[in-house]
């Protein structure tokens, strides 16, 4: 008979459930970066001058830069010249019904219905496929109130005004290395924009998938709340099984004016590498938001469960007086997954406000660090932040690090720090069993009990989604 | 009638570490009885209480032990429970953000399944747990918190209680649930036992104090030392422990000859 422990350490075999690829004939640009292939990106999109031009200014400024190691995540030199910068379906679709059948399906399978008549309700989902945005649905209702919800390069073209003064407003292209690269070659993405006073009656939602084979995916998203706007937005994401990693680094801007709420909510789940720690997503990706205006709301939620290396930390910048900033986390690594994933909550106004909680879960031979910075600057007077990092682990071969770092220049700034860790108890588990409960049952449910304070935040259809994916993630790793 | 017993030890060796602890148990607990296991500290009381629930810190040696004529110690510690096993800790762990009510109704649907029987709804299941609240006294917050999270030694031996009485076990072991209890807190659980005897489960009572049995009347009373029931009798004998105290058992082994 083993002992718990033994079970514990059993590490997961349970499978990636979105491994599938699908052939679907696609136009690549040929691996390497140099100002040509910018050139290429910029060119196949039909972008306007000024545009290409950003771009160069971002690569000739990459060119320069070094790819940080502050990081707790180790990983073998990555090849830049051999990466695929851009693929997209051959096929280019101009409204939902023309979109490639092969595609539709792939969608249906992942469980993302891209028809409208059976798409989710309440929710308006942009598919974005390699590096292409393949459909939106529920434009045209969305239109009625004024709200624009498109592929980035549809924005490009329809709405250059917005984009050119909102672009790199938030994550300029010099503000880190991931960032800068994803400036020169971002390929397509999701554009939000919220007129003043309008609530958006739906979810809005972006599907992220990469199929093709050794290929970057470097999409940006940029989201816009004016003046009493609310708005919340969902992302998810998955990958086929592939031996090689692949590299995701993409940016995220949101820009939230006088009394405007964005609430973005992110349920992660690229492919995390096989469980010797072969292949798997470099998820790295820069995400930030700006409170702009007084009283304004900028809201982070995460699971992310996929991924061979998470790298994230997404931020709120508080410049206007009252705004809050809030981060919820669930981060989980089981097999060889590691994740530095946190956040910053940069204090400029008056009586701003944050609230940082993180929960991080390691099983197998995984490694969780939480990063974070609090900042409170010299005129931020009766700032005020809470913070909560817990760690759970599962097994006795993985790691679980916190690094929180805080940075205050005004005496009235109030600053709350609450960490803890712990094991999944073989007594926990007994306890269940005891009364009739499974090994495998009783691991999700503590586990998401742990997670409970994030998965509130989470609109309630994806709640009770992060929470089976929870369970299958870790699946295996007891029993 | 010739009832089958609901369980049956014979000739129970256990170890931990390598150190026997149980060292030939026999022991029939038929329906409607409840025996008491009293004993001095380390004599092997809690182990057998957890060896019988399965934990897996324990290595089984030798002999046997069924539950209603089938292997109870081939199961593993779940399928005991399904089987109608309930131990109810001397120590509740605590199950932070673990909703109670989620808890219990995910134990309960676990033994209705086994037995072939429907997964209650959340409706149905909100009833049965109202009717044994009611029997027990026990209050309505208890579900809307997380399981045994922050509660006082005595809510988490109520909450056990609560548990069994939710559960129906046919077999009910009670690892000490006095310890730690004030009277009025003793009183409540006591009580809540009484009221969950019946004709067709049975109960053991791992006990070091006979004051548990002022409350609870036992049928028989075993005195467990060294790893061995060395003296089997009515209610009587837990009274006979009290006024001699345990040395007095430990005279008595050393006569029958399992001394150290």
């Amino acid at each position: 008979m083993s002992t718990d422990l033994e079970t514990i350490q059993h590490v997961t075999e349970s499978e990636y459930k979105y491994g599938f690829a699908t052939d679907i004939d696609t136009e690549a640009v040929p691996p390497g970066l140099n100002e040509d292939v910018v050139r290429l990106i910029s060119a196949k999109k039909g972008e306007p001058e000024w545009l290409l031009q950003w771009r160069l200014k971002a690569f000739r400024h990459w060119q320069k830069m070094e790819e940080p190691t502050w990081h707790n995540v180790h990983y073998p030199p990555i090849d830049y010249q051999s990466i695929i910068y851009f693929a997209a379906p051959k096929k280019k679709a101009k409204s939902l019904d023309e979109v490639d059948p092969e595609l539709l399906e792939m969608y249906e399978k992942l469980g993302i219905p891209l028809n409208e008549r059976e798409a989710l309700a309440g929710v308006a989902v942009d598919a974005v496929l390699d590096s292409m945005s393949v459909a939106t649905t529920y434009k045209d209702k969305l239109a009625e109130k004024g709200i624009i919800f498109c592929s980035f390069s549809e924005a490009v073209r329809e709405h250059p005004e917005l984009v050119r003064q909102y672009l790199g407003s938030v994550v300029p292209h010099t503000d880190n290395y991931f960032a800068a690269l994803n400036s020169a070659v971002f390929s397509d993405g999701s554009f939000v924009f919220i007129p003043k006073g309008v609530r958006c009656p739906m979810e809005l939602s972006t599907y992220f998938r990469i199929n093709a084979q050794n290929t970057g995916q470097f999409e940006r998203t940029l989201i816009v709340a004016e003046d009493g706007a609310y708005v919340s937005y969902l992302e998810g994401c998955t990958a086929p099984m592939r031996d090689e990693n692949q590299l995701h680094a993409a940016v995220v801007e949101l820009v939230a004016m006088e009394r405007a709420t964005i609430k973005y909510s992110t349920v992660q789940n690229w492919y995390p590498g096989d469980k010797e720690g072969r292949g798997g997503i470099y998820n790295f990706v820069t995400k930030r938001g700006i409170c702009a205006g007084r009283a304004s709301k900028i809201s982070w939620t995460q699971v992310e469960t996929g991924s061979a290396i998470t790298w994230k930390y997404p931020s709120c910048i508080l410049k206007g007086d009252d705004s809050i900033g809030e981060f919820y986390s669930v981060a989980v690594t089981k097999n060889y997954q590691q994740a530095d994933t946190g956040t910053k909550m940069i204090h400029i106004g008056k009586n701003t406000r944050s609230t940082i909680v993180s929960k991080g879960i390691s099983a197998g031979f995984g490694q969780n660090t939480y990063r974070g910075q609090v900042k409170v600057a010299k005129g931020a007077d009766n700032a005020r932040n809470y913070s909560q990092c817990d760690s759970m682990l599962i097994g006795d071969r993985c790691g679980a690090h916190t690094f929180p770092y805080l940075e205050v220049s005004n005496p009235t700034a109030q600053l709350e720090h609450e960490a803890s860790t712990s094991k999944i108890g073989e007594d926990q588990i007994f306890y269940c069993n005891q009364r009739g409960i499974s090994t495998e049952d009783a691991v999700s449910m503590i586990v998401n009990g742990f997670c409970k304070e994030v998965f509130r935040e989470l609109p309630m259809e994806f709640a009770v989604e992060a929470q089976k994916l929870l369970a299958v993630s870790l699946e295996g790793s007891v029993g | 009638m010739s009832q089958q017993p609901i369980l049956e030890i014979r000739d129970l060796r256990a170890s931990v570490e390598g150190k026997e602890i149980l060292k030939g148990i026999n022991l029939t607990v038929n329906p409607g009885e409840v025996h008491a296991i009293m004993g001095p500290n380390g004599s092997g009381k809690s182990t057998l209480a957890q060896v019988l629930a399965g934990h897996k810190a324990y290595e089984v040696t030798g002999g046997e032990a069924l539950l209603h004529g089938n292997d109870l110690l081939e199961m593993d510690p779940e399928e005991r429970a399904r089987e109608g096993v309930f131990l109810a800790f001397q120590y509740p762990v605590e199950l932070p953000g673990v909703n109670s009510t989620y808890f219990l109704k995910a134990a309960v649907n676990a033994v209705r399944k086994h037995r072939g029987e429907e997964e209650l709804d959340a409706a149905d299941f909100l009833a049965l747990v109202r009717q044994k609240m009611k029997v027990l006294d026990v209050g309505e917050a208890l579900l809307k918190r997380s399981v045994n999270e922050g509660f006082s030694g005595g809510e988490k031996k109520r909450n056990e209680i609560f548990q069994m009485a939710v559960l129906e076990p046919t077999l009910a072991i009670l690892d000490e649930t006095d310890s730690g209890l004030d009277i009025d807190a003793l009183r409540v659980v006591a009580d809540g036992v009484n009221k969950l005897r019946g004709s067709e489960n049975g109960m053991v009572l791992v006990t070091h104090y006979q004051r548990l049995l002022e409350y609870i009347v036992p049928d028989v009373v075993h005195v467990l030392y060294n790893g061995r029931i060395i003296k089997s009798g009515g209610k009587e004998l837990a009274l006979e422990l009290e006024e001699h105290g345990y040395d007095w058992v430990k005279e008595h082994a050393e006569e029958v000859g399992v001394g150290q």
